[in-house]
C-alpha cells in the first residue's frame, strides 16, 4: 500500500469477497428478530426481488427481509454488521440503474412493509411517512388540504418515498419545484451499526453538516432510511399548458434558452423527437402533430391571472423562435392528453421495441445540438434505433435505445450504445446521471467522470457512515481496481472515443 | 490548475505536515460568525472572477474569492439574482465566504436556502487535493452530493475554488403589505398563507407588526394584494425593510445583547424566552436578544423542535452551534477526518474537535 492509499477502506481498492459469509449463523439470527413472514431465503421465494427496473440485471440475494418496524430494521442491520454481510436495501424496484440489484452473498432489505403515512400537518405543511409509502400516495392523502408533494417521477404511481430519497429522484416539475432534496425536511435512519440518527428536522435547517444533502442520490450506502419528513406545497389554482411544434431540434432547443432567458420558469418544459413523437401518438393518441422534427410541452401554473399572463409570454417566445404551431390547452382534459403522451413515452418504446434501454444523461441545455446529432451518429455505427425524451428545462435526456434481446449481439451493442452516450454526456460539460442513479448500471462510466482522488473521497465520505462498507457494496462508486479494468478495455491504441471534443 | 491553487496547495500540504492550523478567510465580514479563529491566514478572496455566466442555463460559475456584491451586479445585468437573497454583512463578503456560512436571507422559507441553488464546487481537501463534484447542470446524482455538503461547513472540510450556483430570473412585480397583529396570530397568518397559492417571497413579525413580500407574476401580485388587505409599503420603504433584515442593519440588531437564532418548526409556539424576538420565515426563524443563559436557550430550542445557534455573542464558550447527538457526532468527525485527516482547516470554527 502505498502512503496515498493508506488511509482507505478496502473497499476503495477493489471489491471485497463475501463468499465465505456463515450463511447458517445469519438465518439464525435473523429468524429470532423477525416474524416468519418478514425473512424469505427459499430461492423461489425470492425470486421477486432478483432484479429492480433494470431487469437486464438479475441475482437471487442469500435472504430476503421485510422489517415491519425501524427496531426490526436496526436488529437486520446489527446482525449483518456483527455476521459482516453485504445489505442491499429496496424501495418499491422501480429503480432504472440496477440500484437495488441484490448481492449474492448478501442481504435484500425491503422497506416495503413499512408503507404507514404517521402524519400530516396541513397548517405547517408537511407528512411523516415510512419510506414504503408510494410518492403518488402522498399526494392523493394531502389533497383534501389543497396540497401536494411536489416532486412527480414518471413513476410515481409505484415508486416509494424512500426510493426517491435514495435517488435523488426528480420528475417533469422540478425545474421550478425542485428535486427530492428539496422538498425534504428530515430523515431518521439507521446506520450499519444498527444506531438510530436523525438527520435534518422539521425547521429549515439542521446544525452541523448537511447530512441531509448527503442521504439524498445515496443509493442506499450511507444509511437504511425509515421515516422522513416531506415538505408538502400549496396546489396551484389552474396549470394551462402549451404544444408548440418545431421543423427542427436545435430549433426548439434554441426556443427552451429563449423561454428561460425571458425570465420564465416553466412549471414543466419538456421536448420530444419525432420519433418519439410518432411512437406515443400511436398509442395514446394525445393529437401530437405527426410532421414536427420535435415538440415542446411547457407548462404554467399558479392564479388564473399569473397563468394567463405567463402563457401569452410563452406563446411570444415559441413563435418569434421558429415553432411552426403552437396549441394552448382549452380545458384540464386537454392538458392531461398532452401530458399522456408525454409520460406514455417509455411505455410506447415498449410497445414499438421488444426491449428498450433507457438513459439519464444530463447536458448543459446549449449542447443538446451536438447531442443529438451524435445521437444520429450512433444510430448508424450501433445499427440500433434511439427515440428522444427530455426534461428539456434542465437538460436532463432520456434517450430509449430499441433493440430486441433476443437478437444476439443487440443487447451488447444497446449496453455500447449508451455507454457512448454516457461518455458524450461528460464530454459536453454534463454528468451521466441525472435522476436515475449510477446504481450497477453507469458503475464504468464514473471512473471517467471522477478522478482517482474524487473517487478516493467518496469511499471515505461512505466510510464516515459505513465503516465497513457493507451497505450495498460494488454499486454507485466503482473501486480503484475496477477503474483500472474499465481503463485498460477503452482505451487502446492511446485513443479515447471522440478525440474531436474538448475535454472538460 | 491556477498559480493560486498551486500556492495554495503547497500551503495546505505545508500546515498538514507541519500540523499548523490554517485560517481561510476571504472579506472577513463573517468573521464574527461561529467559534474560533485559529490558525495563519489563507487569503482566500485573490482568488477572484466569474468563471462563466449563461442567463439561458440559469447557472453561474464563479471563484470562490469572488465579491458577493460584483457577482450579484453582474446577475442584475442580466435581470437575474441569487434566490436566497444571502446577507453580506459588509462590503467585502466573497461568494466563498457566503458558501461557507451557508447564511440565507428573507426569501429562504420559499426560495430555498445557499444549499438548494448550489450545483457544483471545486476544493483543496486537506491534503492539497484539487476535487470537483457536481456541475453545472440541474440534476445530477452521480456520487454524493459533495458540492451541498460544503454548505455550512465553515471551511472545515476544504478550500473553495469555484462554485457552481442556480440563480433566478428576477421577479416581474414585488409589493410589501403590512398588518398590526400579535406575535401568535402572525405565526397562525403566515402558515395559513404559506398553505394557500399565494406569491408569498418573504414575512417577518416584529414588535406587533406583520410585513409580507410578494414577489412574481404582475396579475399575481395585484390579485394578491387585493385578497390580503394590509397597508402597502411604497418601494423604498419596502427595500429598506427587507434589507434592513437581510443585512441586519435594523435596530433590533443593535446593541450587546446576545444574539440567538433558533431554527423551529413554522407552527412552533412562542419561545417563551426572556428579551425581543423577530419573526421570519414563515414562523421557522426566530431571533432573541436575551442574556439567558445558553442551557436554557438551547433547552428550549430543543422542546420546540428545532435547534438554536449564538449567531452574535461575546462569549462563544458555551459553543456557537447546537450539540450533536453522540451518533451524528461521530459522522462529523469521520467526515472531517476524511477530508482533512491533520486537522488543520478552520479547527474549532465549527465544533470544538472539528
Amino acid at each position: 500500500m502505498t502512503a496515498a492509499t493508506a488511509s482507505l477502506p478496502e473497499n476503495a481498492l477493489r471489491e471485497v469477497d463475501y463468499s465465505q459469509v456463515d450463511v447458517a449463523r445469519l438465518i439464525g439470527e435473523l429468524r429470532a428478530v423477525l416474524p416468519p413472514v418478514a425473512l424469505l431465503h427459499d430461492s423461489e421465494d425470492m425470486r421477486p426481488y432478483e432484479c429492480d427496473g433494470l431487469s437486464i440485471y438479475r441475482q437471487v440475494p442469500l435472504a430476503v427481509v421485510l422489517p415491519g418496524t425501524e427496531a426490526e430494521v436496526a436488529a437486520v442491520l446489527k446482525i449483518c454488521h456483527s455476521v459482516g454481510v453485504p445489505v442491499v436495501a429496496r424501495g418499491a424496484g422501480t429503480g432504472l440503474s440496477g440500484g437495488a440489484l441484490p448481492h449474492a452473498h448478501g442481504v435484500l432489505l425491503s422497506l416495503a412493509r413499512m408503507n404507514k403515512i404517521l402524519n400530516i400537518d396541513p397548517l405547517a405543511r408537511t407528512a411523516v411517512v415510512q419510506p414504503g409509502v408510494r410518492n403518488l400516495r402522498i399526494s392523493e392523502e394531502v389533497a383534501p388540504h389543497g396540497l401536494y408533494y411536489a416532486p412527480d417521477p414518471s413513476s410515481q404511481i409505484a415508486c416509494s418515498i424512500g426510493g426517491n430519497v435514495a435517488e435523488n429522484a426528480g420528475g417533469v416539475h422540478c425545474l421550478k419545484y425542485g428535486l427530492t432534496v428539496h422538498n425534504v425536511l428530515r430523515i431518521r435512519g439507521v446506520t450499519i451499526d444498527g444506531e438510530v440518527v436523525e438527520i435534518g428536522n422539521h425547521g429549515l435547517d439542521a446544525p452541523g453538516y448537511d447530512l441531509l444533502a448527503l442521504m439524498h442520490g445515496s443509493e442506499g450506502m450511507l444509511a437504511v432510511v425509515t421515516e422522513i419528513t416531506v415538505k408538502l406545497t400549496p396546489k396551484p389554482q389552474f396549470a394551462q399548458c402549451v404544444l408548440a411544434a418545431f421543423d427542427d431540434v436545435i430549433k426548439a432547443g434554441e426556443a427552451v434558452a429563449a423561454v428561460i432567458a425571458a425570465g420564465i420558469i416553466p412549471a414543466g418544459l419538456e421536448m420530444m423527437d419525432q420519433p418519439a413523437t410518432a411512437a406515443v401518438e400511436s398509442f395514446v393518441h394525445a393529437g401530437y402533430p405527426l410532421d414536427a422534427a420535435a415538440i415542446l410541452l411547457c407548462e404554467s401554473d399558479g392564479t388564473p391571472e399569473e397563468v394567463a399572463e405567463e402563457i401569452q409570454r410563452m406563446c411570444a417566445v415559441l413563435e418569434s423562435h421558429g415553432a411552426t404551431e403552437v396549441r394552448i390547452s382549452r380545458d384540464e382534459a386537454e392538458r392531461m392528453r398532452f401530458w399522456a403522451g408525454r409520460k406514455a413515452a417509455f411505455p410506447a418504446a415498449g410497445r414499438i421495441s421488444a426491449d428498450y434501454y433507457c438513459m439519464d444523461g444530463t447536458i448543459p441545455r446549449k449542447r443538446l445540438g451536438e447531442m443529438l446529432t451524435a445521437i444520429q451518429g450512433m444510430e448508424k455505427t450501433y445499427d440500433l434505433r434511439c427515440i428522444n425524451v427530455f426534461h428539456a428545462g434542465d437538460g436532463n435526456m432520456h434517450p430509449l435505445i430499441l433493440f430486441d434481446a433476443n437478437v444476439p449481439g443487440e443487447l451488447e451493442r444497446a449496453e455500447e450504445f449508451g455507454a457512448a452516450i454516457l461518455d458524450l454526456s461528460v464530454d459536453l460539460g454534463g454528468t451521466i446521471t441525472g435522476e436515475h442513479g449510477v446504481g450497477i448500471e453507469k458503475i464504468n462510466q464514473m471512473c471517467r467522470q471522477f478522478n482517482v482522488a474524487e473517487r478516493q473521497t467518496f469511499f471515505r465520505v461512505k466510510a464516515a457512515f459505513d465503516p465497513k462498507g457493507l451497505l450495498n457494496p460494488g454499486k454507485a462508486i466503482p473501486s480503484m481496481n475496477r477503474c483500472a479494468e474499465f481503463g485498460r478495455m477503452h482505451v487502446q491504441g492511446g485513443q479515447v472515443p471522440h478525440p474531436e471534443i474538448e475535454r472538460f | 490548475m491556477t498559480d493560486f491553487e498551486q500556492t495554495w496547495a503547497e500551503q495546505i500540504r505545508e500546515a498538514a505536515a507541519s500540523k499548523t492550523p490554517l485560517r481561510i478567510r476571504g472579506g472577513g465580514s463573517k468573521d464574527f460568525y461561529g467559534q474560533q479563529l485559529a490558525g495563519t491566514v489563507l487569503d482566500a478572496k485573490a482568488h477572484r472572477g466569474v468563471i462563466s455566466h449563461e442567463p439561458t442555463e440559469l447557472v453561474v460559475k464563479v471563484r470562490a474569492g469572488t465579491p458577493l456584491a460584483e457577482l450579484e451586479a453582474a446577475l442584475l445585468a442580466e435581470g437575474q439574482m441569487l434566490g436566497f437573497e444571502p446577507p453580506h454583512f459588509g462590503p467585502d463578503a466573497t461568494v466563498g465566504g457566503c458558501v461557507a456560512a451557508g447564511l440565507s436571507g428573507p426569501r429562504r422559507a420559499t426560495a430555498g436556502a445557499v444549499r438548494d441553488f448550489m450545483l457544483g464546487v471545486t476544493l483543496l481537501d486537506g491534503r492539497g487535493n484539487r476535487l470537483h463534484f457536481g456541475g453545472e447542470v440541474m440534476k445530477n446524482v452521480a456520487g454524493y452530493d459533495v458540492a451541498r455538503l460544503m454548505t455550512g461547513s465553515l471551511g472545515t472540510l476544504g478550500v473553495l475554488l469555484d462554485v457552481s450556483i442556480k440563480v433566478l430570473p428576477l421577479p416581474v412585480a414585488e409589493a410589501t403589505l403590512r398588518f398590526e397583529m400579535d406575535a401568535l396570530e402572525a405565526v397562525a397568518q403566515m402558515n395559513r398563507w404559506g398553505g394557500q397559492p399565494l406569491p408569498v417571497s418573504a414575512t417577518s413579525w416584529m414588535a406587533g407588526v406583520l410585513t409580507v413580500r410578494l414577489s412574481g407574476a404582475e396579475a399575481a401580485v395585484t390579485a394578491a394584494c387585493a385578497r390580503l388587505g394590509g397597508e402597502r409599503l411604497s418601494e423604498q420603504a419596502a427595500r429598506a425593510h427587507w434589507q434592513g433584515l437581510r443585512e441586519q442593519s435594523q435596530g433590533f440588531f443593535g446593541g450587546e445583547a446576545p444574539l440567538w437564532r433558533l431554527s423551529v418548526p413554522s407552527v412552533a409556539e412562542a419561545t417563551g424566552l426572556a428579551g425581543s424576538q423577530l419573526i421570519e420565515w414563515g414562523g421557522a426563524q426566530r431571533w432573541v436578544r436575551t442574556e439567558q443563559d445558553a442551557a436554557s436557550v438551547r433547552a428550549r430550542a430543543t422542546a420546540l423542535g428545532g435547534h438554536a445557534t449564538l449567531f452574535r455573542g461575546a462569549d462563544k464558550s458555551v459553543g456557537a452551534f447546537h450539540p450533536l447527538p453522540p451518533a451524528l457526532r461521530s459522522i462529523h468527525q469521520r467526515l472531517k477526518h476524511s477530508f482533512d485527516p491533520d486537522g488543520i482547516l478552520n479547527p474549532g470554527r465549527l465544533y470544538d474537535g472539528l
